[in-house]
């Protein structure tokens, strides 16, 4: 991560926590996204 | 028997020739014109860019497919359109030029009564001087593209790991870009090979691009439910971008690239450039130059074509401001209005206008992204508009009755920020519908429900998963038809 530094483009936007990012590679969370993303996309197909 | 030409074998053409042939069997036939002998999974084309994927690994000869599904294949490159046929036939044709080692610069008049333009884009690099891989920078537009600048990255790398800091500089070079979602994607691989090569810390790299901000992508940007606010896409790339330490330049049209600088204008008319020691920058699109003549031989490539080179189809072309813009202004059947056995679905369809809002410098350059319509809304509109072509060849229909307007259509895309089964991450976005509707979802122009955003190692499950599927369905391998578009 970029060191912030005040008033630089990198200083505003909001960064995630250790959790979250702990999440985004956790297998069993990402298992249950991944049904959860697969039922999104199919619903978007059906709307074709 | 009657004949249905498609120009192109791409995602759009490749669904087209597919859908036609099982829908008309051996009473009408089907031929597909391409430049090219191989099918390429382009989305997979950034992989192939950072090395994770070989170029063999995402293409596969198209003659074998055409052999066992019975469609005639002509390895060629459409030169013009004769929608009267001409002074010796009333027979509509398409010239070609063949490109096949065999037949290569002879030309051929392929007749035809139905007319699918799918023939992608020209990637215009002569836009901006000194962009593209003949001249100063990299790109992962085509696979060979891509497995050039893959040696190039390692390259780099391999300063790095002598100690040797280097700047990387990705994103689109010229005002006029559209697919930032496949630069946006190469960045994010990128950066994580350069994590998984130990060298992180030793680049510098940064985005550039002609969005308004980031997360535009050409399409507005998005609103999405997050942490219970509403938030636009912006917010959420701004810390993907923090987050990875990557720097971004925005509202840059790019006048030119050197060997290690880029010179670029913004929206306030500076002049600015950039040094670097790689550079992958995508070209703006457009149409692939094919021209148009009736039956004396007047040129009317006017008539066929906007003057971007793209397919005028049934949509409202008149100028309007920003504004004034609508989701009806959109095309639905991809008819062309004059030559009504004609049609054009993937990047060939002309769109109207922009999707984001058009924004020039204080000098008079537009910089601001044209409209994305690859991927799956190609995939689907070439669908409908082949069922279209093939009841009214099978005589159940005497016009389309099928509509795919991008206004009534949403997409679901998978952007890539790393490859790896157990550590990789990608994003996952899905919008609806693709236009924003201002009038039926007045605060955000889209169906919160339905547009979504998340970043996780799911992401790249899927974004594997549609790799192989979609080659799967394209090689019209056993049910290939379960596989939607």
């Amino acid at each position: 991560m970029s060191i912030r530094t005040p008033f630089e483009q990198t200083y505003y936007p909001p960064v995630p926590t250790r959790l979250t990012q702990f999440f985004r590679t956790n297998l069993i969370w990402q298992f249950f996204r991944f049904l959860v993303l697969n039922i999104k996309i199919l619903r978007m197909v059906r709307k074709h | 028997m009657a004949r249905l030409l498609i120009l192109g074998a791409g995602i759009a053409g490749q669904t087209a020739a597919l859908h036609a042939k099982n829908r008309l069997g051996s009473e009408h036939e089907v031929v597909v014109v391409s430049p090219n002998s191989q099918w390429n999974w382009i989305p997979s084309n950034i992989w192939v860019g950072t090395g994770y994927m070989k170029a063999e690994q995402v293409t596969f000869p198209l003659a074998p497919v055409y052999k066992k599904t019975g469609v005639t294949f002509h390895q060629a490159k459409a030169v013009s359109i004769h929608p009267e046929g001409d002074e010796t036939t009333a027979q509509p044709f398409v010239t070609v030029e063949y490109t096949s080692p065999e037949q290569r610069g002879t030309t051929a008049n392929v007749t035809y009564d139905y007319l699918i333009n799918s023939t992608g884009p020209k990637l215009n690099f002569g836009a901006t001087k000194g962009l593209g891989p003949e001249a100063n920078s990299l790109s992962v537009c085509t696979y060979g593209h891509a497995d050039q600048t893959a040696k190039a990255l390692q390259v780099v790398i391999d300063r790095m790991k002598k100690g040797e800091p280097q700047t990387l500089l990705i994103g689109t070079g010229h005002g006029n870009c559209t697919c930032q979602g496949a630069a946006f994607e190469y960045l994010f691989n990128v950066e994580y090979e350069l994590r998984r090569q130990q060298v992180r810390d030793k680049a510098r790299i940064i985005w550039i691009s002609n969005e308004q901000e980031l997360g535009d992508f050409g399409m507005g940007g998005m609103f999405i439910k997050r942490g219970g606010y509403v938030t636009h896409s912006r917010v959420f790339t701004e810390s993907l971008y923090t987050e990875r330490g990557i720097e971004w330049i925005t509202q840059a049209h790019v006048k030119e690239v050197m060997p290690g600088e880029t010179a670029y204008e913004n929206l306030d008319g500076e002049e600015k450039s950039v040094k670097h020691d790689f550079a992958m920058l995508l070209p703006p699109f457009s149409g692939v130059g094919l021209k148009a003549y009736n039956k004396a031989n007047e040129d009317i490539t006017s008539e066929l074509f906007a003057p971007n080179g793209f397919m005028l189809v049934d949509g409202d072309y008149t100028k309007k401001p920003y504004e004034a813009w609508k989701p009806e202004d959109w095309p639905e059947t991809y008819q062309n209005p004059k030559y009504k056995n004609i049609f054009a679905v993937g990047i060939a369809f002309a769109p109207p206008h922009a999707i984001s809002k058009p924004m020039i410098s204080v000098k008079g350059t537009p910089i601001f992204p044209t409209p994305p319509r690859t991927g799956m809304p190609s995939g689907v509109m070439a669908r409908q508009v082949t069922y279209n072509i093939t009841d009214m060849m099978n005589g159940k229909e005497t016009e389309p009755t099928r509509k795919a307007s991008l206004a009534h259509m949403g997409a679901a895309c998978i952007a890539s920020a790393g490859a790896n089964f157990l550590h990789g991450t990608a994003v996952s976005m899905t919008v609806y519908p693709i236009i924003p509707d201002f009038e039926k979802y007045p605060d955000t122009g889209r169906e919160l429900g339905s547009t979504s955003g998340e970043i996780g190692l799911a992401g790249h499950w899927i974004k594997h998963l549609l790799h192989y599927a979609f080659i799967y369905k394209a090689k019209a391998n056993p049910f290939w038809r379960i596989v939607p578009e």
